[in-house]
C-alpha cells in the first residue's frame, strides 16, 4: 500500500483515496468524430515510467489532484493542482 | 518404533516436570511443555504423519520450522478447526487434537495411495491434457476431492483477531544474532527501532545453545527501548516500506481456551528504513525416494535433539555436499545417535579429516532408499565407478548447502546475484528501502555477520549509505548435481508430488522460463512456498536445458513469505462489522408496526408490513393494492439527497443531466437520467429549483454515492471555473411518502396547510412550507403511479409524523408499504429503476427517452457517445412489458428470451416481474432486441430448463393516460 501525499491533508495510506487514471485528458467538443471521440474515452498510454494521473482523496477532504507517479517503484515526483500544468511543461 | 525421547539433560525448550497429553488420529499421547507437535510425536516414535498431495505417499518429518512442506496437520475440533497447520510449528497443549490432512481412512492405509500405483500416468500438465473433454468442470469436484489439504471447518470462526498500523525508523525482520545486532546498532544510534521475531524465543538458529552474545544482545536491545515483538512473522513488504506481520496471540488447539479469545493481530508496520535479518533455509540433495518419512534435513535433526531431546533416529546416514554436515554428525553422535556414515558426493577434503571418528564415504551418494513407510535402510554407490554399498539405517539427514531466505529483499524488488561455487542466490546490493545482514544476506561467517549488521543498523538509523555484505562463510560445497533418472522417483517438491522427471518433462516439452516451469510443474506452489525446492528446481532445469543456475533465475517471490488466515487479514470486518448497515432514522417505530426488515443494498429497511401469517408476496399484493385504492405510506429516508447551489448551478446541472434544469421556474420539478461519458444510465431521479442558485436534487438510494462522486469529478477536474457547490444531505432530511388517491386527504387530516393541496400544487413541483412548527419540502411526485407527495422534514422528526398520520390510518383504511409494495407499483407504472431494469450498456433511448435527447440544445455529459453508430442500432435492447400468455405464470427474472432453448442466441432478458394486483395477471420488464418495434409480438422466456409463452406489452401496464397522478 502505497502513501501518497494530499496537497490539503498530507501524507496518508493509499486506501484513503481512489485514483481516477490519466489525467490531462481534453475532452474533445461535441462535434468531433467518432474516432477522437473513441480515442478520448478508451485509450490511454500505458508507460513504464512516470505516469501522470489523478486522484482523489475520498476519504478525507474530497479534493481530486494531480500526481506525478513512477509505474515501477511508486515514486511519487509531484504533487500538484488539477489546474496546474503538468511538471516540466513552462 | 525408531524415533525416541533422548535422556535429560538434553532439551533446551521441554520441561520435563511438566507432561502434556494430546491426540494424535484419534490415539492419546504424552509429551512435554515446550514442544511442539512434530517434537512430541518423534518422541513417541511416530514419523508417519501425512500423506502426499497427488500421489498420496507416506510422508514424515522434513524439517524443523516455517519451512516444512510435509508434516501438516489438521488441528482442533468444531469451529476451531484449523486446517494444514505446520506441526513444526505448533506448540503442545494440554488436550490438543490434530489429523493427518490428505489420507482416508487412514494414514496408515489410505486408499488414494492407489493413484500411486498408477504414478506413471500422472507427470507434470496431467490434468492439464487428460481432463479438458468435455470440459474440466466435469472432472474437478473429484480431483478436488481427492487432491485437497485439510478441511476447513463448516461453523464460523468463533475467535477474534484484530489489526494494528505502527511507524518506526528502523524495522528489523528477524530476531537471530545479525537481527539482533542491526538493532542494537539502530537504536543505540538514536533511531526508534522495532525487531520482529516470528518464533517464541531470540536468537534465531543459536535460540537454543544459550549463546552468550545472543543473551548480551538481547539485554541491550530491551534496555535501548527497541520494540520486540516475539511470535511475529513478518509475511510481506508492500508499497512505501510497509511491512504487514502476523503475532500469534493464543495457541491453536488447546483445550481449555475460553469460548471466545484473540487469536492473532495484524502489524501494519510503515518503515522508514527495513532491515532484513531472516536467515537462511538448509537445501535437501536429491536421491530416489527421497520422501520417505525417516528422510529429513539435518539441521532439523540437530535441532530436535538438542532443543527438544528428540533422537529423530537410532542410525542415522548422512547425505551431505556440504560442510555444515559434519558438524550436525559430530553433535548427534554426541548426543547418542549413531552415525553409520556421511555420504558425501565431494572428493575427500579437509572437512572429513577433522571428523576421523566417523565414516566417510566420499565421491558417492544415494541411490536408493528402502522401506515403504519408513526408513530401514539405503544402498550407496560411488560415483565413479558406481559400486555399491547396502548400509542399515532408520534416519537420513540430507544436508545440500543452505539458501539465504531473500524473500523479502525480492519482495521490495531487490534484484538476485548467484554464487556459482555454492548454488546460491543471494541478494544483489540493497532493495529499495530494504538492507539484508546475516545469513539472507548471504553472510554466514559469525564475526563477519554480527559486525555487518551493526554498520548497517547504525549507518541507516543516521540516514547514511549501508556498507556492503561480506558474503561468504557458508563453508565449501558443490553445486548440487542431479542422479541418472531410473525407474525410482526423485522428490524435488515434496509437499506437490513434483519429481526430476517432472522438470524433465517441462524442459522436453520447451518450458524455458522457470516461472513456466513453476506453473506446468506446480513446484514451489504448495503451502510452503518451495522454501527447500525452488532451487533444487531451477538447478534441475537449468542442467536439462544446458544452462547455469544464474541463467535459469529464481522465480519472483511474492508475499506472503508463510501462510496467512483469512481470519486476521479480514480482522474486525466480519459478521454485522463487515458491511455495516444504515437504518432509517424512524427504524424502532417501524419494527414496532409491524416492518419485515430486509437488506437493500447499503440499508436495512422494511420489505413489507405483514399481518398475521402473511407471506411477504401476499402482504405486498395487499399494500400494493390498498395504494391503488386508498392511501399508503411509505418511508422513502435512504433517498439520495443533495443540494447544489451557486451562480452557475443551473448550467452545471444542465451538463449533468438529460433534462433541462436551466428552465425550470422556482418551486418546479423535472425528471432528470444522469449519463456517464460513453452515453450510459448512472442514475436518475428529481430536481426541483428552490431559488434561483438552489436546487434539490433527489438521487436513488443504491445512486447516491457516485452521483456525488460524478458532480465532484466534473467540478473539480473539467467544469473546473463554475461556481457551484453540492451538499449532501441524504441524512438530514427524511422522505415520508404518502401516496394514493386519499393521501391529500390524510395530510389535510394532520394539518397540512391547504396550499400543499393537488389544487394548489401542481404534480412535479416542491413547496417549503411549516408544519408543527418544522420545515417542510413538500415534494409531488409518484412512483406508484398515483397522487403522491414527498415529504421531506428533519430527520428527527421523522416519527413524529409517521405517528400523527398513522393515527388516521384506520378511519380512511390506509397502510404501511415497504419496498416489495413499491417495486410492484412501479413495475405496473412501468418505472425504470437504475441497476435493476438498466445495466451498463443501456442508453437513454433504450428506456424510451429518446426525445427528450432531441429536444435538448445545450450539451450534456454523454451526448457525444449517443450518437455512435452503435448507439443508434436499431437492434439494441429496448425497454417492453412482457406478459405471460396463460395469464397465471410468472416471468422469472433474468429468464432469457429467445425462439429456442439455450444454447441459442438470447434476444434479450427479464429484468424485473411481478404479479399485479391491478391487473390479476403476471406482470414484467424486460430488454429485448428491438424491443419497441415488437409491440404485441409472441416470445419464449426460457430459464432453468423451463419455457414460458409471452407477448410483448408497451408499458405502463396501468393507467397509460397517466391521470391518476393528478388525484
Amino acid at each position: 500500500m502505497m502513501q501518497l501525499t494530499c496537497p490539503w491533508c498530507g501524507l496518508r495510506d493509499e486506501n484513503e483515496f481512489v485514483c481516477g487514471g490519466t489525467t490531462h485528458i481534453t475532452r474533445p467538443e461535441l462535434a468531433a468524430s467518432d474516432a477522437s471521440w473513441g480515442a478520448y474515452l478508451f485509450f490511454r498510454d500505458n508507460p513504464k515510467g512516470v505516469h501522470l494521473e489523478r486522484w482523489r482523496h475520498v476519504y478525507g477532504c474530497g479534493q481530486w489532484f494531480n500526481l506525478a507517479r513512477h509505474t515501477v517503484t511508486h515514486e511519487v515526483s509531484a504533487v500538484y493542482a488539477m489546474t496546474d500544468p503538468p511538471p516540466g511543461s513552462a | 518404533m525408531t524415533s525416541r525421547r533422548l535422556a535429560a539433560p538434553a532439551g533446551t525448550w521441554i520441561d520435563r516436570s511438566h507432561e502434556v497429553s494430546f491426540s494424535f488420529n484419534g490415539r492419546q499421547l504424552y509429551g512435554f511443555k515446550g514442544d511442539t507437535l512434530a517434537s512430541a510425536l518423534l518422541a513417541n516414535g511416530v514419523r508417519l504423519v501425512g500423506r502426499s498431495f497427488k500421489l498420496h505417499r507416506p510422508r514424515g518429518i522434513w524439517s524443523c520450522g516455517v519451512e516444512e512442506p510435509s508434516a501438516l496437520v489438521d488441528v482442533g475440533r468444531g469451529a476451531r478447526r484449523t486446517p494444514n497447520v505446520r506441526a513444526t510449528l505448533l506448540a503442545l497443549e494440554e488436550g490438543l487434537v490434530a489429523e493427518s490432512v490428505n489420507c482416508w481412512p487412514s494414514v496408515r492405509f489410505d486408499l488414494g495411495a492407489v493413484t500411486g500405483a498408477f504414478a506413471a500416468l500422472l507427470p507434470a500438465g496431467f490434468y492439464y491434457k487428460t481432463f479438458k473433454w468435455p470440459n474440466w468442470h466435469l472432472f474437478e469436484p473429484a480431483i478436488r476431492r481427492m487432491a485437497g489439504l485439510g478441511r476447513a471447518p463448516k461453523q464460523a470462526d468463533a475467535d477474534h483477531y484484530e489489526e494494528m498500523s505502527a511507524q518506526t525508523e528502523v524495522l528489523v525482520v528477524g530476531g537471530g544474532l545479525a537481527g539482533l545486532a542491526a538493532a542494537v546498532a539502530a537504536a543505540r544510534s538514536g533511531a526508534r527501532t522495532m525487531l520482529l521475531a516470528g518464533g517464541a524465543h531470540l536468537g534465531g538458529a543459536l535460540a537454543w545453545r544459550a549463546d552468550p552474545e545472543v543473551a548480551a544482545l538481547s539485554s541491550a536491545a530491551r534496555q535501548l527501548g527497541v520494540q520486540v515483538r516475539l511470535h511475529t512473522l513478518a509475511f510481506g513488504i508492500y508499497d512505501h516500506n510497509l511491512v504487514c506481520a502476523c503475532e500469534s496471540l493464543s495457541s491453536e488447539g488447546a483445550a481449555d481456551l475460553p469460548a471466545c479469545v484473540l487469536r492473532e493481530r495484524l502489524w501494519k508496520i510503515r518503515a522508514r528504513t527495513v532491515i532484513a535479518a531472516t536467515g537462511a533455509f538448509e537445501q535437501p540433495l536429491l536421491f530416489p525416494d527421497n520422501d520417505r518419512p525417516g528422510v529429513m534435513l539435518a539441521g532439523a535433526a540437530h535441532e530436535y535433539a538438542q532443543a527438544y531431546g528428540v533422537a529423530c533416529g537410532a542410525r542415522a546416514v548422512v547425505a551431505a555436499n556440504s560442510d555444515g554436515a559434519y558438524e550436525v554428525a559430530a553433535a548427534l553422535k554426541d548426543a547418542g545417535v549413531e552415525i553409520v556414515a556421511i555420504v558425501d558426493r565431494r572428493e575427500a577434503g579437509a572437512a572429513n579429516e577433522r571428523h576421523q571418528g566417523l565414516r566417510v564415504i566420499s565421491a558417492a551418494a544415494l541411490t536408493a532408499v528402502h522401506g515403504t513407510r519408513s526408513v530401514r535402510g539405503c544402498t550407496v554407490a560411488q560415483l565413479e565407478d558406481g559400486r555399491r554399498e547396502r548400509l542399515n539405517c532408520d534416519l537420513i539427514l540430507n544436508s545440500g548447502g543452505y539458501a539465504p531466505a531473500v524473500h523479502l529483499h525480492s519482495q521490495a524488488g531487490g534484484k538476485l546475484r548467484c554464487l556459482g561455487e555454492s548454488a546460491m542466490f543471494v541478494p544483489d546490493g540493497v532493495a529499495p528501502g530494504l538492507v539484508s545482514v546475516g545469513a539472507c544476506a548471504g553472510v554466514f561467517a559469525r564475526a563477519a555477520a554480527v559486525s555487518h549488521a551493526a554498520e548497517v543498523g547504525s549507518a541507516l538509523a543516521r540516514g547514511g549509505a549501508p556498507p556492503p555484505a561480506p558474503v561468504g562463510g557458508a563453508g565449501r560445497s558443490a553445486a548440487i548435481t542431479r542422479l541418472p533418472d531410473g525407474r525410482t522417483r526423485q522428490f524435488v517438491d515434496l509437499q506437490n508430488d513434483v519429481t526430476s522427471a517432472d522438470v524433465m518433462l517441462a524442459a522436453r516439452e520447451n518450458y524455458r522460463s522457470v516461472e513456466h516451469l513453476k506453473r506446468y510443474t506446480t513446484t514451489g506452489m504448495g503451502t510452503d512456498q518451495g522454501k527447500t525446492s525452488n532451487i533444487n528446481a531451477l538447478v534441475l532445469m537449468g542442467e536439462y536445458t544446458g544452462q547455469a543456475p544464474a541463467q535459469v533465475g529464481t522465480t519472483r517471490f511474492r508475499p506472503p513469505f508463510a501462510p496467512v488466515t483469512l481470519g486476521v487479514i479480514a480482522g474486525r470486518r466480519v459478521g454485522a462489522l463487515y458491511r455495516p448497515l444504515k437504518r432509517l432514522p424512524a427504524h424502532d417505530w417501524h419494527v414496532a408496526h409491524g416492518a419485515l426488515l430486509e437488506t437493500f443494498g447499503d440499508w436495512y429497511r422494511p420489505a413489507a408490513y405483514p399481518l398475521g401469517a402473511e407471506t411477504l408476496r401476499a402482504a405486498a399484493q395487499r399494500e400494493a393494492h390498498t395504494v391503488r385504492k386508498c392511501a399508503g405510506l411509505l418511508d422513502g429516508s435512504p433517498l439520495g439527497k443533495l443540494e447544489v447551489f451557486g451562480p452557475d448551478a443551473a448550467r452545471f446541472l444542465d451538463l449533468m443531466y438529460v433534462g433541462t434544469m436551466s428552465t425550470l421556474r422556482i418551486g418546479q420539478a423535472r425528471y432528470g437520467l444522469l449519463l456517464n461519458e460513453n452515453g450510459t444510465l448512472v442514475d436518475d431521479g428529481i430536481v426541483a429549483r428552490l431559488s434561483e442558485q438552489r436546487y434539490w436534487v433527489n438521487t436513488t438510494t443504491a445512486g447516491f454515492d457516485r452521483t456525488l462522486a460524478a458532480f465532484e469529478e466534473w467540478l473539480q477536474c473539467e467544469f473546473v471555473d463554475f461556481k457551484v457547490v453540492v451538499t449532501p444531505v441524504t441524512s438530514r432530511w427524511a422522505n415520508i411518502t404518502v401516496a394514493g388517491p386519499r393521501a391529500w386527504e390524510w395530510l389535510a387530516k394532520v394539518g397540512f396547510e391547504p396550499a400543499l393541496a393537488p389544487a394548489a400544487m401542481a404534480h412535479m413541483s416542491l413547496r417549503e412550507s411549516v408544519w408543527d412548527g418544522m420545515p417542510l419540502r413538500v415534494l409531488r411526485a409518484s412512483f406508484s403511479g398515483e397522487l403522491g407527495y414527498e415529504v421531506n422534514l428533519p430527520a428527527a422528526e421523522a416519527e413524529t409524523l409517521l405517528t400523527r398520520l398513522w393515527a388516521h390510518a384506520r378511519e380512511l383504511g390506509a397502510v404501511l408499504y415497504g419496498i416489495e409494495a413499491l417495486q410492484v407499483l412501479r413495475v405496473e407504472k412501468g418505472y425504470i429503476h437504475i441497476g435493476t431494469d438498466t445495466d451498463g450498456t443501456t442508453l437513454p433511448a433504450d428506456v424510451g427517452f429518446a426525445r427528450g435527447i432531441e429536444k435538448k440544445a445545450a450539451p450534456f455529459v454523454g451526448r457525444r457517445s449517443l450518437s455512435r453508430p452503435a448507439s443508434r442500432d436499431p437492434k439494441r435492447l429496448q425497454l417492453v412489458g412482457l406478459t405471460p400468455l396463460d395469464g397465471r405464470t410468472l416471468l422469472p427474472v433474468g429468464g432469457q428470451i429467445a425462439p429456442k432453448p439455450p444454447p441459442a442466441l438470447t434476444e434479450g432478458h427479464v429484468t424485473s416481474s411481478y404479479l399485479s394486483p391491478e391487473l390479476g395477471i403476471p406482470i414484467a420488464l424486460a430488454m429485448l432486441s428491438g424491443g419497441s418495434q415488437r409491440i404485441g409480438e409472441q416470445v419464449r422466456v426460457h430459464h432453468l430448463g423451463r419455457s414460458v409463452a409471452a407477448r410483448v406489452a408497451k408499458p405502463p401496464f396501468v393507467d397509460p393516460a397517466g391521470e391518476r397522478v393528478h388525484g
